[in-house]
Protein backbone atom coordinates (compact mmCIF):
# COMPACT_ATOMS: atom_id res chain seq x y z
CA UNK A 1 0.00 0.00 0.00
CA UNK A 2 0.83 3.54 -0.27
CA UNK A 3 4.02 4.74 -2.64
CA UNK A 4 4.97 7.93 -4.21
CA UNK A 5 2.83 7.39 -7.56
CA UNK A 6 0.21 5.61 -6.57
CA UNK A 7 -2.21 7.93 -4.92
CA UNK A 8 -5.12 9.20 -7.45
CA UNK A 9 -3.47 12.01 -9.48
CA UNK A 10 0.11 10.37 -9.23
CA UNK A 11 0.22 13.07 -5.34
CA UNK A 12 2.59 12.37 -2.91
CA UNK A 13 0.82 10.08 0.42
CA UNK A 14 -0.18 12.57 3.14
CA UNK A 15 -1.28 14.87 0.44
CA UNK A 16 -3.96 13.75 -1.17
CA UNK A 17 -7.10 14.58 0.36
CA UNK A 18 -8.82 13.22 -2.63
CA UNK A 19 -7.56 9.75 -2.17
CA UNK A 20 -8.54 9.60 1.60
CA UNK A 21 -11.90 10.85 0.91
CA UNK A 22 -12.30 8.19 -1.50
CA UNK A 23 -11.01 5.90 0.61
CA UNK A 24 -12.85 7.15 3.75
CA UNK A 25 -16.33 7.10 1.65
CA UNK A 26 -15.34 3.30 0.90
CA UNK A 27 -14.68 1.83 4.00
CA UNK A 28 -17.55 3.34 5.39
CA UNK A 29 -20.05 1.31 1.94
CA UNK A 30 -17.88 -1.64 2.58
CA UNK A 31 -18.55 -2.03 5.91
CA UNK A 32 -22.55 -0.77 5.64
CA UNK A 33 -22.45 -4.10 3.53
CA UNK A 34 -22.75 -2.46 -0.05
CA UNK A 35 -20.80 -4.81 -2.05
CA UNK A 36 -20.00 -2.55 -5.06
CA UNK A 37 -18.32 -0.78 -2.59
CA UNK A 38 -16.43 -3.42 -0.85
CA UNK A 39 -15.15 -4.44 -4.74
CA UNK A 40 -13.87 -1.39 -4.99
CA UNK A 41 -11.65 -1.02 -2.06
CA UNK A 42 -10.51 -4.15 -2.30
CA UNK A 43 -9.21 -2.69 -5.52
CA UNK A 44 -7.82 0.04 -4.18
CA UNK A 45 -6.11 -2.64 -1.64
CA UNK A 46 -4.63 -4.47 -4.63
CA UNK A 47 -3.37 -1.55 -6.29
CA UNK A 48 -1.88 -0.23 -2.98
CA UNK A 49 -3.22 3.27 -2.77
CA UNK A 50 -3.24 6.03 -0.56
CA UNK A 51 -7.26 5.69 -0.91
CA UNK A 52 -6.66 1.68 0.11
CA UNK A 53 -4.57 2.48 3.22
CA UNK A 54 -6.64 5.13 4.07
CA UNK A 55 -9.63 3.04 4.58
CA UNK A 56 -7.42 0.43 5.98
CA UNK A 57 -6.54 2.30 9.09
CA UNK A 58 -10.22 3.31 9.21
CA UNK A 59 -10.83 0.17 9.35
CA UNK A 60 -8.55 -1.69 11.44
CA UNK A 61 -10.47 -1.71 14.63
CA UNK A 62 -13.48 -3.28 13.37
CA UNK A 63 -11.43 -6.46 12.09
CA UNK A 64 -10.21 -9.55 14.05
CA UNK A 65 -13.74 -11.14 14.45
CA UNK A 66 -13.31 -13.60 11.99
CA UNK A 67 -11.89 -16.90 11.59
CA UNK A 68 -8.86 -16.35 9.04
CA UNK A 69 -8.07 -19.61 7.73
CA UNK A 70 -5.70 -20.28 5.12
CA UNK A 71 -6.21 -23.46 2.99
CA UNK A 72 -2.95 -24.43 0.83
CA UNK A 73 -1.54 -27.50 -0.58
CA UNK A 74 0.18 -28.14 -4.47
CA UNK A 75 -1.06 -27.62 -7.54
CA UNK A 76 -4.51 -29.28 -8.54
CA UNK A 77 -4.70 -31.00 -4.45
CA UNK A 78 -8.28 -29.97 -4.43
CA UNK A 79 -7.83 -26.71 -3.02
CA UNK A 80 -11.02 -24.93 -4.39
CA UNK A 81 -13.26 -28.05 -4.70
CA UNK A 82 -13.11 -28.15 -0.89
CA UNK A 83 -13.13 -24.27 -0.50
CA UNK A 84 -16.74 -24.51 -2.26
CA UNK A 85 -17.77 -27.24 -0.24
CA UNK A 86 -17.21 -25.08 3.09
CA UNK A 87 -18.49 -22.30 1.85
CA UNK A 88 -22.01 -24.77 1.13
CA UNK A 89 -21.43 -26.26 4.56
CA UNK A 90 -21.08 -23.25 6.80
CA UNK A 91 -23.76 -21.33 4.52
CA UNK A 92 -26.20 -24.02 5.58
CA UNK A 93 -25.32 -22.13 9.27
CA UNK A 94 -26.39 -18.38 7.54
CA UNK A 95 -22.94 -17.91 7.97
CA UNK A 96 -21.21 -15.37 6.02
CA UNK A 97 -18.34 -16.55 4.52
CA UNK A 98 -15.78 -14.59 2.10
CA UNK A 99 -12.92 -16.23 0.01
CA UNK A 100 -9.61 -14.72 -1.21
CA UNK A 101 -8.34 -17.14 -3.87
CA UNK A 102 -4.63 -15.87 -4.61
CA UNK A 103 -2.75 -17.16 -7.82
CA UNK A 104 0.94 -16.29 -8.85
CA UNK A 105 1.92 -13.34 -11.03
CA UNK A 106 3.82 -14.29 -14.05
CA UNK A 107 7.18 -12.58 -13.43
CA UNK A 108 7.82 -11.42 -16.74
CA UNK A 109 4.74 -10.45 -18.03
CA UNK A 110 2.82 -9.15 -14.69
CA UNK A 111 -0.32 -11.49 -16.06
CA UNK A 112 -1.92 -13.81 -13.97
CA UNK A 113 -5.34 -16.57 -14.77
CA UNK A 114 -6.95 -16.42 -11.78
CA UNK A 115 -9.12 -19.77 -12.45
CA UNK A 116 -10.19 -20.89 -8.68
CA UNK A 117 -13.60 -19.30 -9.37
CA UNK A 118 -14.53 -21.81 -11.53
CA UNK A 119 -15.23 -23.95 -8.85
CA UNK A 120 -17.34 -21.76 -6.69
CA UNK A 121 -19.84 -20.52 -8.66
CA UNK A 122 -23.25 -21.84 -7.59
CA UNK A 123 -22.88 -19.01 -4.94
CA UNK A 124 -23.98 -16.20 -7.42
CA UNK A 125 -27.17 -15.45 -5.98
CA UNK A 126 -26.25 -15.51 -2.54
CA UNK A 127 -25.02 -12.44 -0.54
CA UNK A 128 -23.64 -14.36 2.23
CA UNK A 129 -20.60 -15.25 -0.20
CA UNK A 130 -18.25 -13.06 -1.62
CA UNK A 131 -15.41 -14.56 -3.49
CA UNK A 132 -12.49 -12.38 -4.67
CA UNK A 133 -9.21 -13.62 -6.64
CA UNK A 134 -5.93 -11.97 -6.36
CA UNK A 135 -2.67 -12.05 -8.45
CA UNK A 136 0.27 -12.35 -5.57
CA UNK A 137 1.96 -9.24 -7.96
CA UNK A 138 5.08 -9.35 -6.52
CA UNK A 139 5.83 -7.27 -3.84
CA UNK A 140 8.35 -6.20 -1.68
CA UNK A 141 6.09 -7.23 1.77
CA UNK A 142 5.43 -10.67 -0.55
CA UNK A 143 1.62 -11.88 -0.01
CA UNK A 144 1.34 -11.09 3.88
CA UNK A 145 0.87 -7.24 3.12
CA UNK A 146 -1.69 -7.63 0.26
CA UNK A 147 -3.86 -10.21 1.46
CA UNK A 148 -3.65 -9.21 5.12
CA UNK A 149 -4.77 -5.99 4.09
CA UNK A 150 -7.96 -7.50 2.20
CA UNK A 151 -8.71 -10.01 4.75
CA UNK A 152 -8.67 -7.23 7.28
CA UNK A 153 -11.10 -5.50 4.85
CA UNK A 154 -13.52 -8.63 4.57
CA UNK A 155 -12.71 -9.36 8.56
CA UNK A 156 -14.51 -5.28 9.25
CA UNK A 157 -17.37 -6.27 6.32
CA UNK A 158 -18.71 -8.56 8.82
CA UNK A 159 -17.50 -12.17 7.20
CA UNK A 160 -17.53 -14.72 9.64
CA UNK A 161 -15.32 -16.87 8.05
CA UNK A 162 -12.33 -15.52 5.27
CA UNK A 163 -11.13 -18.22 3.28
CA UNK A 164 -7.36 -17.68 1.71
CA UNK A 165 -6.56 -20.28 -1.13
CA UNK A 166 -3.05 -20.15 -2.14
CA UNK A 167 -1.22 -22.89 -3.68
CA UNK A 168 1.87 -24.72 -2.20
CA UNK A 169 4.70 -23.80 -4.07
CA UNK A 170 7.64 -22.88 -1.71
CA UNK A 171 7.24 -19.23 -0.24
CA UNK A 172 3.34 -19.23 0.00
CA UNK A 173 2.61 -21.42 2.26
CA UNK A 174 4.51 -20.64 5.09
CA UNK A 175 3.23 -16.79 3.99
CA UNK A 176 -0.56 -17.70 4.41
CA UNK A 177 0.29 -19.84 7.99
CA UNK A 178 1.61 -16.39 8.76
CA UNK A 179 -1.58 -14.47 8.06
CA UNK A 180 -4.16 -17.11 9.02
CA UNK A 181 -5.49 -18.17 12.25
CA UNK A 182 -5.52 -21.52 10.79
CA UNK A 183 -3.86 -23.02 8.35
CA UNK A 184 -5.45 -26.48 6.25
CA UNK A 185 -2.83 -28.13 3.76
CA UNK A 186 -5.12 -30.00 1.21
CA UNK A 187 -3.18 -33.37 -0.11
CA UNK A 188 -4.36 -35.44 -2.38
CA UNK A 189 -4.10 -39.17 -1.95
CA UNK A 190 -2.09 -39.99 -5.05
CA UNK A 191 0.75 -41.93 -3.95
CA UNK A 192 4.12 -40.55 -3.76
CA UNK A 193 2.65 -36.81 -2.58
CA UNK A 194 2.95 -37.33 1.30
CA UNK A 195 6.63 -37.68 0.82
CA UNK A 196 6.87 -34.59 -1.39
CA UNK A 197 4.53 -32.73 1.11
CA UNK A 198 7.04 -33.59 3.71
CA UNK A 199 10.28 -32.81 1.88
CA UNK A 200 8.77 -29.94 0.75
CA UNK A 201 8.32 -28.58 4.41
CA UNK A 202 4.25 -27.96 3.58
CA UNK A 203 3.37 -30.06 6.03
CA UNK A 204 4.89 -28.09 8.80
CA UNK A 205 3.19 -25.53 8.71
CA UNK A 206 -0.50 -27.12 9.13
CA UNK A 207 -3.05 -26.87 11.86
CA UNK A 208 -5.32 -29.30 10.08
CA UNK A 209 -4.50 -31.88 6.78
CA UNK A 210 -7.16 -32.77 4.78
CA UNK A 211 -6.29 -35.95 2.34
CA UNK A 212 -9.16 -34.82 -0.19
CA UNK A 213 -10.51 -37.06 -2.94
CA UNK A 214 -11.69 -39.31 -0.37
CA UNK A 215 -14.10 -41.02 -2.78
CA UNK A 216 -10.67 -41.96 -4.76
CA UNK A 217 -9.33 -45.41 -4.50
CA UNK A 218 -6.39 -45.59 -1.84
CA UNK A 219 -7.70 -42.28 0.07
CA UNK A 220 -8.22 -43.84 3.11
CA UNK A 221 -4.80 -45.68 2.94
CA UNK A 222 -3.20 -42.02 2.39
CA UNK A 223 -4.85 -40.58 5.76
CA UNK A 224 -3.86 -43.69 7.94
CA UNK A 225 -0.17 -43.63 6.42
CA UNK A 226 0.22 -39.37 7.01
CA UNK A 227 -1.42 -39.74 10.46
CA UNK A 228 1.55 -42.37 11.21
CA UNK A 229 4.27 -40.24 9.86
CA UNK A 230 3.00 -37.20 11.78
CA UNK A 231 2.65 -38.60 15.13
CA UNK A 232 6.04 -40.08 14.57
CA UNK A 233 7.35 -36.31 13.94
CA UNK A 234 5.40 -35.25 16.93
CA UNK A 235 7.57 -37.89 19.30
CA UNK A 236 10.86 -37.03 18.05
CA UNK A 237 9.51 -33.84 18.82
CA UNK A 238 8.93 -34.41 22.93
CA UNK A 239 12.45 -35.32 22.82
CA UNK A 240 13.70 -32.46 21.46
CA UNK A 241 12.94 -30.00 24.08
CA UNK A 242 13.72 -26.08 23.70
CA UNK A 243 13.64 -26.46 20.11
CA UNK A 244 11.15 -25.00 17.94
CA UNK A 245 8.98 -27.97 17.17
CA UNK A 246 6.58 -28.67 14.63
CA UNK A 247 2.48 -28.90 15.11
CA UNK A 248 0.64 -32.05 15.44
CA UNK A 249 -2.00 -31.83 13.04
CA UNK A 250 -5.21 -33.41 12.90
CA UNK A 251 -5.61 -35.56 9.84
CA UNK A 252 -9.07 -35.38 8.22
CA UNK A 253 -10.37 -37.01 5.07
CA UNK A 254 -12.83 -35.42 3.21
CA UNK A 255 -14.38 -35.97 -0.80
CA UNK A 256 -15.19 -32.72 -2.07
CA UNK A 257 -17.21 -34.67 -4.40
CA UNK A 258 -19.50 -36.76 -2.13
CA UNK A 259 -19.89 -34.61 1.08
CA UNK A 260 -18.02 -37.07 3.20
CA UNK A 261 -16.03 -35.35 6.00
CA UNK A 262 -17.24 -31.68 5.17
CA UNK A 263 -19.21 -31.34 8.53
CA UNK A 264 -16.49 -32.43 10.48
CA UNK A 265 -13.96 -30.41 8.74
CA UNK A 266 -15.99 -27.31 9.66
CA UNK A 267 -16.28 -28.80 13.38
CA UNK A 268 -12.87 -29.08 13.26
CA UNK A 269 -11.64 -25.47 12.30
CA UNK A 270 -14.40 -24.28 14.33
CA UNK A 271 -13.02 -25.85 17.70
CA UNK A 272 -9.89 -24.33 16.98
CA UNK A 273 -11.34 -20.84 17.00
CA UNK A 274 -13.17 -19.39 20.10
CA UNK A 275 -15.54 -17.36 18.57
CA UNK A 276 -17.02 -15.93 21.76
CA UNK A 277 -13.42 -14.50 22.64
CA UNK A 278 -13.57 -12.74 19.04
CA UNK A 279 -16.81 -11.52 19.58
CA UNK A 280 -15.60 -9.06 22.16
CA UNK A 281 -13.83 -7.46 20.01
CA UNK A 282 -11.46 -4.65 20.29
CA UNK A 283 -8.94 -4.68 23.54
CA UNK A 284 -10.64 -7.87 25.21
CA UNK A 285 -9.75 -9.73 22.46
CA UNK A 286 -7.26 -12.48 23.49
CA UNK A 287 -3.93 -11.82 22.30
CA UNK A 288 -2.85 -15.58 21.35
CA UNK A 289 0.16 -16.27 20.00
CA UNK A 290 -0.47 -16.89 16.44
CA UNK A 291 -2.02 -13.75 16.35
CA UNK A 292 0.64 -11.64 17.64
CA UNK A 293 3.13 -13.97 14.69
CA UNK A 294 0.84 -12.22 11.98
CA UNK A 295 0.69 -8.74 13.37
CA UNK A 296 4.89 -9.56 13.43
CA UNK A 297 4.33 -10.76 9.90
CA UNK A 298 2.57 -7.61 9.09
CA UNK A 299 4.40 -5.32 10.26
CA UNK A 300 7.70 -6.49 8.68
CA UNK A 301 5.60 -6.42 5.42
CA UNK A 302 4.54 -2.59 5.85
CA UNK A 303 8.06 -2.03 6.47
CA UNK A 304 9.94 -3.63 3.69
CA UNK A 305 7.39 -1.81 1.42
CA UNK A 306 7.65 1.70 3.41
CA UNK A 307 11.58 1.52 3.06
CA UNK A 308 10.92 0.50 -1.22
CA UNK A 309 8.97 3.19 -1.63
CA UNK A 310 11.31 5.87 -0.17
CA UNK A 311 13.85 4.41 -1.87
CA UNK A 312 12.41 4.98 -4.98
CA UNK A 313 11.06 8.14 -4.59
CA UNK A 314 12.39 10.14 -7.28
CA UNK A 315 14.45 12.25 -4.93
CA UNK A 316 16.45 9.37 -3.93
CA UNK A 317 17.18 7.83 -7.16
CA UNK A 318 20.47 9.73 -7.70
CA UNK A 319 21.61 8.48 -4.37
CA UNK A 320 20.81 4.66 -4.91
CA UNK A 321 22.46 5.05 -8.46
CA UNK A 322 25.25 6.85 -6.88
CA UNK A 323 25.71 3.50 -4.43
CA UNK A 324 24.68 0.85 -7.16
CA UNK A 325 27.94 2.41 -9.19
CA UNK A 326 30.20 2.74 -6.15
CA UNK A 327 29.44 -1.29 -5.55
CA UNK A 328 29.80 -2.00 -9.22
CA UNK A 329 32.95 -0.61 -9.48
CA UNK A 330 34.09 -2.38 -6.22
CA UNK A 331 34.73 0.99 -4.66
CA UNK A 332 32.19 -0.28 -1.81
CA UNK A 333 30.96 -3.21 -0.50
CA UNK A 334 27.12 -3.82 -0.87
CA UNK A 335 26.60 -3.93 2.79
CA UNK A 336 28.34 -0.71 3.38
CA UNK A 337 26.11 0.67 0.75
CA UNK A 338 23.11 -0.05 1.85
CA UNK A 339 23.55 0.76 5.60
CA UNK A 340 24.48 4.20 4.30
CA UNK A 341 21.00 4.15 2.13
CA UNK A 342 19.12 3.11 5.07
CA UNK A 343 20.92 5.84 7.48
CA UNK A 344 19.89 8.17 4.99
CA UNK A 345 15.76 7.87 5.46
CA UNK B 1 -2.08 3.98 -13.83
CA UNK B 2 1.13 3.09 -15.76
CA UNK B 3 2.17 -0.22 -14.28
CA UNK B 4 -1.60 -1.31 -12.63
CA UNK B 5 -2.37 -4.95 -14.40
CA UNK B 6 -6.13 -4.45 -16.47
CA UNK B 7 -8.62 -7.06 -15.44
CA UNK B 8 -10.05 -8.63 -17.50
CA UNK B 9 -13.01 -11.43 -17.10
CA UNK B 10 -12.92 -14.44 -19.55
CA UNK B 11 -16.85 -16.27 -19.16
CA UNK B 12 -18.20 -18.19 -21.14
CA UNK B 13 -22.21 -17.94 -20.95
CA UNK B 14 -24.78 -20.66 -22.56
CA UNK B 15 -24.98 -24.20 -22.69
CA UNK B 16 -22.36 -25.27 -24.79
CA UNK B 17 -19.27 -27.36 -23.79
CA UNK B 18 -16.22 -25.65 -25.72
CA UNK B 19 -13.75 -23.86 -23.78
CA UNK B 20 -11.02 -23.88 -25.77
CA UNK B 21 -11.55 -20.49 -27.18
CA UNK B 22 -11.79 -19.15 -23.96
CA UNK B 23 -8.95 -20.99 -22.42
CA UNK B 24 -6.74 -19.70 -25.07
CA UNK B 25 -7.82 -16.14 -24.93
CA UNK B 26 -7.53 -16.28 -21.37
CA UNK B 27 -3.79 -17.44 -22.05
CA UNK B 28 -3.22 -15.36 -24.49
CA UNK B 29 -4.06 -11.95 -22.83
CA UNK B 30 -2.35 -13.32 -19.28
CA UNK B 31 1.01 -13.42 -21.63
CA UNK B 32 0.07 -9.63 -22.90
CA UNK B 33 0.12 -8.71 -18.92
CA UNK B 34 -3.51 -8.73 -17.85
CA UNK B 35 -4.75 -10.78 -14.92
CA UNK B 36 -7.23 -12.80 -16.10
CA UNK B 37 -9.95 -14.40 -14.26
CA UNK B 38 -11.32 -16.75 -15.69
CA UNK B 39 -14.95 -18.61 -15.22
CA UNK B 40 -15.75 -21.54 -16.98
CA UNK B 41 -18.23 -22.86 -18.90
CA UNK B 42 -22.07 -22.66 -18.51
CA UNK B 43 -22.26 -19.45 -17.03
CA UNK B 44 -25.62 -18.05 -16.42
CA UNK B 45 -25.92 -14.16 -16.58
CA UNK B 46 -26.48 -13.60 -12.93
CA UNK B 47 -22.97 -15.87 -12.18
CA UNK B 48 -21.03 -12.85 -14.80
CA UNK B 49 -22.32 -10.06 -13.30
CA UNK B 50 -21.52 -11.36 -9.53
CA UNK B 51 -18.30 -12.38 -11.07
CA UNK B 52 -17.41 -8.65 -12.63
CA UNK B 53 -18.83 -7.20 -9.32
CA UNK B 54 -16.53 -9.12 -6.62
CA UNK B 55 -13.67 -9.42 -9.07
CA UNK B 56 -14.38 -5.18 -9.89
CA UNK B 57 -12.73 -6.35 -13.42
CA UNK B 58 -12.02 -3.78 -15.46
CA UNK B 59 -13.17 -5.78 -18.89
CA UNK B 60 -15.80 -8.52 -19.26
CA UNK B 61 -15.09 -10.90 -22.29
CA UNK B 62 -17.81 -13.16 -23.21
CA UNK B 63 -17.06 -16.22 -25.37
CA UNK B 64 -20.23 -17.85 -26.98
CA UNK B 65 -21.10 -20.42 -29.38
CA UNK B 66 -24.45 -21.67 -28.65
CA UNK B 67 -26.63 -19.52 -30.57
CA UNK B 68 -27.70 -17.53 -27.46
CA UNK B 69 -26.36 -14.62 -27.72
CA UNK B 70 -28.93 -12.61 -28.60
CA UNK B 71 -30.88 -13.07 -25.26
CA UNK B 72 -27.39 -13.67 -22.72
CA UNK B 73 -25.44 -10.64 -23.93
CA UNK B 74 -28.29 -8.39 -23.42
CA UNK B 75 -29.13 -9.68 -20.29
CA UNK B 76 -25.57 -9.32 -19.06
CA UNK B 77 -24.84 -6.09 -19.79
CA UNK B 78 -28.51 -5.01 -18.18
CA UNK B 79 -27.54 -7.16 -15.02
CA UNK B 80 -23.97 -5.47 -14.96
CA UNK B 81 -25.75 -1.89 -15.18
CA UNK B 82 -27.99 -2.43 -12.79
CA UNK B 83 -25.04 -3.13 -10.24
CA UNK B 84 -23.39 -0.01 -10.96
CA UNK B 85 -21.08 -1.41 -13.23
CA UNK B 86 -21.38 1.32 -16.00
CA UNK B 87 -17.92 1.45 -17.20
CA UNK B 88 -16.80 -1.43 -17.44
CA UNK B 89 -15.88 -2.87 -21.49
CA UNK B 90 -18.09 -5.69 -22.52
CA UNK B 91 -16.76 -7.67 -25.10
CA UNK B 92 -17.90 -10.40 -26.98
CA UNK B 93 -16.44 -12.95 -29.37
CA UNK B 94 -17.68 -17.12 -30.71
CA UNK B 95 -19.80 -17.51 -33.14
CA UNK B 96 -21.95 -14.25 -34.04
CA UNK B 97 -23.22 -13.74 -37.56
CA UNK B 98 -22.88 -10.30 -38.69
CA UNK B 99 -26.59 -9.75 -38.73
CA UNK B 100 -26.53 -9.57 -35.16
CA UNK B 101 -24.19 -7.35 -34.76
CA UNK B 102 -25.20 -3.88 -34.63
CA UNK B 103 -28.01 -5.16 -32.27
CA UNK B 104 -25.38 -6.33 -29.74
CA UNK B 105 -23.89 -2.80 -29.35
CA UNK B 106 -27.28 -0.99 -29.70
CA UNK B 107 -27.82 -2.91 -26.36
CA UNK B 108 -24.38 -1.96 -24.75
CA UNK B 109 -21.81 -4.60 -25.83
CA UNK B 110 -18.61 -2.23 -26.57
CA UNK B 111 -17.16 -4.73 -29.45
CA UNK B 112 -17.54 -7.50 -30.76
CA UNK B 113 -14.71 -9.70 -31.64
CA UNK B 114 -15.25 -12.06 -35.55
CA UNK B 115 -13.60 -14.68 -36.37
CA UNK B 116 -9.75 -14.76 -36.78
CA UNK B 117 -9.13 -11.94 -34.61
CA UNK B 118 -5.42 -12.16 -33.09
CA UNK B 119 -5.07 -12.00 -28.83
CA UNK B 120 -2.76 -8.90 -29.99
CA UNK B 121 -5.72 -7.21 -31.41
CA UNK B 122 -7.87 -8.08 -28.66
CA UNK B 123 -5.06 -6.77 -25.99
CA UNK B 124 -4.76 -3.54 -28.13
CA UNK B 125 -8.31 -3.15 -27.85
CA UNK B 126 -8.46 -3.60 -24.39
CA UNK B 127 -5.21 -1.27 -23.74
CA UNK B 128 -6.84 1.44 -25.56
CA UNK B 129 -10.68 1.72 -24.43
CA UNK B 130 -10.45 0.20 -20.52
CA UNK B 131 -11.95 2.44 -18.72
CA UNK B 132 -9.35 5.60 -18.13
CA UNK B 133 -10.11 7.20 -14.68
CA UNK B 134 -7.89 5.60 -11.95
CA UNK B 135 -10.83 3.60 -10.31
CA UNK B 136 -13.39 6.62 -11.27
N1 LIG C 1 -12.82 -37.35 -7.25
C1 LIG C 1 -12.65 -36.15 -6.73
N2 LIG C 1 -12.03 -35.19 -7.45
C2 LIG C 1 -11.85 -33.98 -6.89
C3 LIG C 1 -12.28 -33.68 -5.57
N3 LIG C 1 -11.94 -32.41 -5.29
C4 LIG C 1 -11.33 -31.93 -6.39
N4 LIG C 1 -11.28 -32.86 -7.36
C5 LIG C 1 -10.72 -32.68 -8.71
O1 LIG C 1 -9.37 -32.31 -8.63
C6 LIG C 1 -9.04 -31.35 -9.65
C7 LIG C 1 -8.43 -30.12 -9.04
O2 LIG C 1 -9.37 -29.51 -8.18
P1 LIG C 1 -9.24 -28.01 -7.70
O3 LIG C 1 -10.23 -27.82 -6.60
O4 LIG C 1 -9.30 -27.07 -8.82
O5 LIG C 1 -7.76 -28.03 -7.12
P2 LIG C 1 -6.88 -26.80 -6.63
O6 LIG C 1 -5.98 -27.33 -5.58
O7 LIG C 1 -7.73 -25.65 -6.26
O8 LIG C 1 -6.06 -26.46 -7.93
P3 LIG C 1 -5.14 -25.16 -8.23
O9 LIG C 1 -5.85 -23.98 -7.64
O10 LIG C 1 -5.08 -25.12 -9.70
O11 LIG C 1 -3.83 -25.42 -7.59
C8 LIG C 1 -10.34 -31.08 -10.37
O12 LIG C 1 -10.37 -31.82 -11.55
C9 LIG C 1 -11.40 -31.53 -9.41
O13 LIG C 1 -12.58 -31.95 -10.06
C10 LIG C 1 -12.93 -34.73 -4.83
O14 LIG C 1 -13.35 -34.58 -3.68
N5 LIG C 1 -13.07 -35.94 -5.46
MG1 LIG D 1 -7.66 -23.66 -6.92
Amino acid sequence: MSGAGTAPGGDLPGVTATGAERGRVLAERAAGGERLALARLLTEIENRTWAGEAALRMLYPRAGRAHLIGVTGAPGAGKSTLVAALVGEARKGGRAVAVLAVDPSSPITGGAILGDRVRMQSYAADSGVFIRSMAARGHAGGLATTSVAAAAVLDAAGFELVLIETVGTGQSEVEVAAIADTTVVVQAPEMGDEVQAIKAGLLEVADIVVVSKGDRPGAQRAASQLRAMLTVGAREDRAAAGRPRPKRPEVLLVSAVSGEGVVELLAALDRRFDREARAAGGADRPIDAQRLARAEAQLSGVLSERMADRLRDPRRAADLRAAARAVAAHEMDPYTAADRLLESL
Amino acid sequence: MADRPIKVLIAKPGLDGHDRGAKVLARGLRDEGFEVIYTGLRQTPEMVVSAALQEDVDVVGLSILSGAHMTLLPRIVAGLRTQGLDDVLVTAGGIIPDADVAALQEAGINRIFGPGTTIGQVAEYIRSNVRKADGE
